[in-house]
């Protein structure tokens, strides 16, 4: 659908290797009309006042306190870049960088592959694929607080059901919460209940490989498995880099379950290092330690790395994404 | 052979090959069984541990981890115990505020601007829409600590003010999403209404609003979703209990009654369950729409 109502301004900011000719530059630039800018702005104007009080503002300023030692209650001193230098030799920095570029590297291809192993499964399931969407989905709606709360209990070390059930085929599992080996793999897991989000995704694009090209490799010899490697799969790589993008982002933010799950009032029965990420340390020195200065010149290293990473995915993909556009 | 004949048997042979497809849709596959079996082994694994969680509520607490589905001693005891310990109810009208308020506030604000983007060809809308899309990139963390410092300036925190009340300026993802829908209107339209003496607000609420239906419910539910289930901003914002909303009360929940002190498992599975459930209302009310949504935004651009 959106294919259809998708405008060429859109097309050439998603892909700037569409060319945009002059003449087509031009064709535009005759179609403004001044006349319409009034009540534009008039529609524009929440916005524009929102973009400006709450994003514009915010970004300048957060730059401004990241030079600045600030801690609400005085006002802000000015320390050049000491909040860059502090965080170079702050070892929780260290560990909460490390611990979330982990998780984003074992978390992102596992919800990708399983993501995308649900959806070829529901694309060929026929009439029940409508129950089994809504089944996969439903646990997208749990909020992420009793997430954390499901995963304390289920990964429980002593008598949860992960365990439990391990224990039936004769495996001891391990202390899930508590050993700081296995509070990342036990996070994954619990994320992955919530990949209906993107089997949906996924199951859109396949809905839309044209059924020619199977006919056709089929023709051509080609089994289940090479139809589904060779034509499905480049056929949705399109969708497929969608979900890998916007989960990267997602995973390099994580707080909300892990937070739940070991950080609060109180906790000082668990080694929470294993889960300290990058989001929680900042959140932490921001609102429970006043450290505002600190933890914007934390946010700023954190846009700049996921700039760079979303920046290598892009150059990386072009050379595996393959839209249909492009060869119009 | 006549011509006729020769008609007949292409006739019938088509007859023939139709009968055997209408035999093979009726007989499912052996490759189909074996999907749905794996499927139905996988939606086990999806749905029990909320089946888990549920049962769990009901069990006394000594009982919580003994992983039966249905409880040895059922007892409602759980829901009646946390409502006394916490104010539920509070939290719930709260939560409830927020999230509409939230809602009704991004849709309106967004479809306004979503129109504006789609409509009108004024000079910068590109650049403008540009900076739309690219504040969508942005990291919360960035804009957090100074938002934070505007609503404290204005004396809203540990209200519920900041929570909903920045959804008035609309916001980039639904702006987006909207626009993509007004664009699929046809332009004739809105030209005839305006020949019919229609004014840029009357084409905007009386045609192009009621035509995107779908897409502002999805709008709704979306946010109604994300303001609910948000643990984030509360944490930020609220301090007195008064004013938690149900996942902030929770998180305080675990905090008293687990790592706090003596872990009273029942009463956090119990309010988990509250946390929960009306999201999976919301749900099966708007399934459909979710899932419309969904994979609309998934799609290319």
């Amino acid at each position: 659908m959106a294919s259809q109502t998708q405008d060429p301004a859109l097309t050439r900011l998603a892909d700037p290797t569409v060319a945009d000719t002059d003449r087509s530059r031009r064709r535009r630039q005759q179609h403004y009309r001044w006349r319409e800018l009034r009540p534009a702005l008039l529609f524009l104007s929440p916005w524009l006042v929102g973009f400006t009080v709450f994003t514009a503002w915010p970004v300048l300023y957060s730059g401004y306190l990241s030079l600045t030692d600030y801690d609400v209650l005085t006002d802000a001193q000015w320390i050049g870049l000491d909040n860059y230098e502090r965080m170079l030799e702050d070892p929780k920095v260290r560990l909460s960088l490390w611990n979330t570029v982990v998780y984003t590297v074992i978390q992102v291809p596992a919800y990708v592959a399983v993501s995308l192993g649900l959806a070829l499964l529901l694309n060929r399931a026929k009439r029940a694929s409508g129950f089994f969407r809504t089944v996969f989905f439903l646990p997208n709606m749990t909020p992420p607080v009793a997430t954390g709360v499901l995963l304390l209990l289920l990964f429980n070390g002593q008598n949860g059901l992960v365990n439990t059930v391990l224990g039936w085929v004769g495996i001891e599992g391990p202390n899930w919460t508590t050993d700081p080996d296995w509070i990342k793999p036990g996070l994954v897991m619990m994320s992955l209940l919530s990949v209906g989000g993107s089997v949906i995704i996924l199951l859109a694009a396949l809905r839309n490989v044209p059924q020619e090209l199977h006919d056709a490799a089929r023709v051509d010899g080609a089994g289940s498995w090479r139809r589904t490697w060779h034509v499905t799969v480049p056929m949705i790589s399109g969708a497929l880099f969608f979900v890998f993008i916007v989960n990267t982002i997602a995973a390099l933010q994580s707080f909300t379950e892990a937070y739940t799950a070991f950080f609060g009032v109180g906790n000082t029965t668990y080694s929470n290092d294993a889960a300290l990420f990058y989001v929680i340390h900042l959140f932490r020195q921001a609102f429970e330690s006043l450290n505002m200065g600190y933890a914007s010149a934390m946010a700023w290293v954190l846009f700049v790395v996921i700039m760079v990473i979303t920046a290598i995915q892009v150059t990386v993909s072009r050379r595996f994404v393959f839209y249909e556009g492009d060869q119009r | 052979m006549s011509a006729v004949a020769e008609r007949q048997g292409t006739e019938q042979q088509g007859t023939e090959k139709q009968a055997a497809e209408r035999r093979r849709r009726r007989l499912p596959g052996v490759g189909t069984v074996v999907v749905t079996t794996v499927l139905l082994a996988l939606s086990v694994l999806f749905l029990y541990p909320f089946v888990w969680l549920v049962s769990a509520s009901f069990k006394p607490r000594g009982e919580v981890f003994d992983n039966r589905l249905i409880p040895r001693t059922p007892t409602f005891e759980n829901y009646i115990n946390v409502w006394q310990e916490a104010p539920m109810l509070l939290w719930l009208g709260n939560t409830v505020l927020v999230t509409v308020l939230a809602a009704v506030a991004v849709t309106i604000s967004s479809s306004m601007v979503a129109w504006g983007f789609a409509y009108y060809r004024f000079p910068g809308r590109n650049a403008l829409f540009a900076l739309v899309l690219g504040s969508m990139m942005l990291p919360g963390a960035v804009t957090m600590i100074p938002v934070f410092l505007i609503w404290n300036s204005l004396g809203q925190v540990d209200t519920l003010t900041p929570l909903w009340a920045g959804n008035l300026f609309g916001s980039a993802f639904y702006i987006f999403l909207l626009r993509q829908f007004f664009l699929g209107l046809p332009r004739e339209l809105f030209d005839a209404a305006k020949v019919d003496g229609a004014g840029h607000w009357t084409m905007f609420t009386r045609i192009a609003l009621p035509l995107c239906k779908p897409a502002l419910i999805v709008t709704l539910l979306f946010e109604f979703q994300a303001t609910w289930t948000d643990l984030m901003r509360p944490l930020i914002y609220l301090r007195d209990s008064a004013n938690f909303t149900v996942p902030r009360g929770l998180k305080a929940l675990l905090d008293r009654y687990g790592f706090g002190g003596e872990w009273h498992w029942e009463i956090i599975v119990t309010a988990s369950v509250i946390t929960t459930l009306p999201m999976i209302i919301l749900f099966f009310v708007g399934q459909r729409h979710f899932v419309e949504g969904i994979a609309t935004t998934g799609s290319k651009g």
